[in-house]
């Protein structure tokens, strides 16, 4: 036929999709209101700033400098000191029931020792369960222990005291503005496959499929129908979800805004196809929605990187990640925002985001036709 | 005389199970024909292969003159379909049900707002032209979805069980319906499982374990089989397979 009439026909439908989207109001709002929601919450949950540090002393020989120091910790404002024992195990019960967030292990003769120019040591314990809060509550003690050193008289000839740090619970920490590129990718996920998913497969349950599949659309243009309005509010939710990191949190975004569009258009289709497939291979919207969770927004959440470092995964739960589209996203929307790098430096996970839209969109297609039979 | 379905030895095999077994049916334009059969006999495989939702096994089928193997595109956009299952959306209007049908089918937005004033109007629906289709009754629903399948004037229209559900005197008015579409041209192929709509067809086939056990007009079947009426022939001819099969 006729292009005019075929492209008509593919307008018809896409009009008729955003009708479905626009009626549903609180669906509607909700998806709108997501990304915002999201980053607010997430970010005063993970907020940098930590406040109120309790802080246990181990001080197993008071002397000149030990109490000196201790009156800089207790002066500073941050730090509330909520016990001062002799001995690390002393202090331990404090770290376990988590009355204690940061101890400070003073050496015996410590005021000896820096006198004689020999080299001085303390330690400093952290609790890093949540290793944003414990890499910055390791930096102020670090920072009150640098700044009474710095207006020592013998500071800049070498006898310092060097701080031990030792990261208890958490050895591996992630930086806190990682945290937006992967709600970007959460949220993408949530409205390409899973929304996706549940409308494609209300269609196949009520039975209004089949009368569209009767006519003379052709099955893409059913897909592309059913996508393209859900491809513009995942743009929507991208742009929110920048804007509300930059209204609310400062984040900073270094590279180039078009990229990462680009790169988010790509993801959102990658999952756009993986929702397709998804409603394809179940039978009833439910069983869409909960594949669609299971499939796409767990490993999202769980296996990209998002949250725990993929680093820190064992061997076989870090294979499967390679095939988490979310993993690659990441990578393109923290080294675009972060760092600033450009094309030339994510050539990789584009290619492989771009293959696996292919991969997925084929497949999708094909289970689409041969689920007719 | 012109045929609007030629259908030569169709048959739809699933493994190996045949669920449609060498049938031939021909249907004149303008003819009513009534597809029976009991549940699982095979009838909604039939159907699916006219109407391109799936591929014969072997044998050849031509709906409104074109082929549904090889030119699948041409009689998609010349048949209507209604199916057992509502086949409008619940979460639009009817005006906006209309768009979109009017639209996929290629029609100009002329064309869509007479025939959809038309449609309206036919229907006694006048005031409910921006209600939602959901909030419609049951009966109003499916006569909406008949018109609907009509809008774009197809030749032929596949009817798979359009009044399930529905009360006696809707049916009536849907059979109404149906002989104003035939008197106008159309071909209606259409299943049921009430036998006195059975009557109203102008020639039915009843299909019993994948094959076409009886095809005629109601009058001659009820010769043929000696019995008063099709529920009558259809029992006759439903129940061995059904003993056989079903014990």
């Amino acid at each position: 036929m006729h292009r005019e009439k075929r492209l008509s026909a593919l307008i018809a439908f896409v009009v008729k999709e955003m009708r479905h989207i626009l009626r549903d109001r609180q669906t509607l709002v909700i998806l709108l209101l997501l990304p915002l929601a999201q980053v607010v919450l997430f970010g005063f949950a993970i907020r940098t700033d930590v406040n109120d540090i309790r802080l246990a002393v181990v001080d197993p020989v008071p002397d000149a400098v030990t109490l000196a120091l201790r009156a800089r910790f207790v002066g500073n404002g941050r730090f509330r000191v909520v016990a001062t024992v002799p001995t690390v195990a002393a202090a331990e019960p404090f770290f376990r029931r988590g009355a204690a967030d940061i101890a400070v292990v003073f050496q015996p003769g410590l005021a000896e020792r820096l006198a004689r120019g020999t080299g001085a040591q303390m330690q400093l314990l952290v609790d890093a369960s949540d290793p944003n809060s414990g890499t910055t509550m390791q930096t102020y003690a670090t920072s009150v222990i640098a700044a009474w050193q710095a207006e020592q008289p013998g500071a800049g000839r070498g006898v310092r005291i060097i701080p031990q740090v030792r990261m208890r619970y958490n050895p591996t920490l992630e930086s806190v503005n990682l945290f937006v590129p992967g709600l970007i990718a959460l949220v993408l996920t949530l409205v390409s496959s899973m929304m996706t998913a549940i409308s494609l497969s209300r269609e196949k349950e009520r039975g209004t499929l089949e009368v569209l599949l009767v006519s003379p659309l052709r099955p893409w243009q059913i897909i592309v129908g059913k996508v393209v309005p859900y491809l513009l509010l995942a743009f929507a939710n991208v742009v929110t979800a920048l804007f509300a990191a930059w209204a609310v949190f400062q984040v900073p975004f270094r590279g180039s805004v078009a990229l990462l569009l680009g790169a988010s258009t790509l993801y959102a289709m990658v999952g756009l196809a993986l929702g397709v497939l998804i409603a394809a291979v179940t039978t009833s919207q439910r069983a869409a929605m909960l594949f669609a969770l299971v499939g796409t927004m767990l490993p999202t959440t769980l296996l990209s990187g998002l949250i725990f470092p993929i680093a820190s995964m064992p061997l076989p739960l870090r294979l499967i990640s390679h095939i988490i589209p979310a993993r690659w996203f990441i990578v393109i929307a923290r080294g675009v925002m972060l760092k600033g790098v450009g094309v030339a430096d994510l050539w990789m996970e584009i290619a492989i985001l771009s293959l696996m839209f292919v991969a997925f969109m084929t497949l999708a297609i094909r289970s689409f036709r041969a689920r007719l039979d | 005389m012109t045929l609007a379905i030629d259908v030569q030895r169709l048959t739809r095999r699933f493994g190996a199970f045949v669920a449609v077994d060498a049938i031939s049916v021909q249907v004149k334009t303008g003819e009513v024909f009534g597809f029976l059969g009991a549940n699982g006999a095979g009838k909604t495989t039939a159907i699916k292969m006219l109407i391109g939702l799936l591929e014969p096994t072997e044998g050849s089928a031509q709906v409104a003159g074109y082929d549904v193997r090889t030119q699948s595109e041409e009689v998609r956009r010349r048949i209507g379909y209604m199916s057992q299952r509502f086949s409008l959306y619940d979460d639009l209007t009817v005006r906006e049900n209309i768009q979109l049908y009017g639209g996929i089918y290629g029609l100009t937005d002329d064309e869509i707002s007479t025939r959809g004033a038309e449609l309206v109007g036919g229907l006694h629906l006048d005031g409910a032209h921006d209600a939602l289709v959901g909030t419609l009754p049951l009966g109003w629903k499916q006569k909406l979805a008949f018109s609907v399948a009509l809008l774009h004037r197809p030749l032929v229209v596949f009817l798979d069980e359009p009044t399930g559900g529905v009360d006696p005197v809707t049916r009536r008015q849907f059979w109404e319906m149906i002989y104003a579409a035939a008197a106008r041209g159309t071909t209606v192929f259409v299943t049921t499982h009430y036998m006195d709509e059975a009557e109203y067809c102008d020639r039915l086939s009843i299909m019993v374990d994948g094959r076409i056990a009886a095809m005629g007009t109601p009058a001659e079947l009820k010769a043929e089989f000696g019995a008063p009426t099709i529920d009558e022939v259809f029992v006759r001819l439903a129940r061995p397979a059904a003993m056989a099969g079903g014990v």
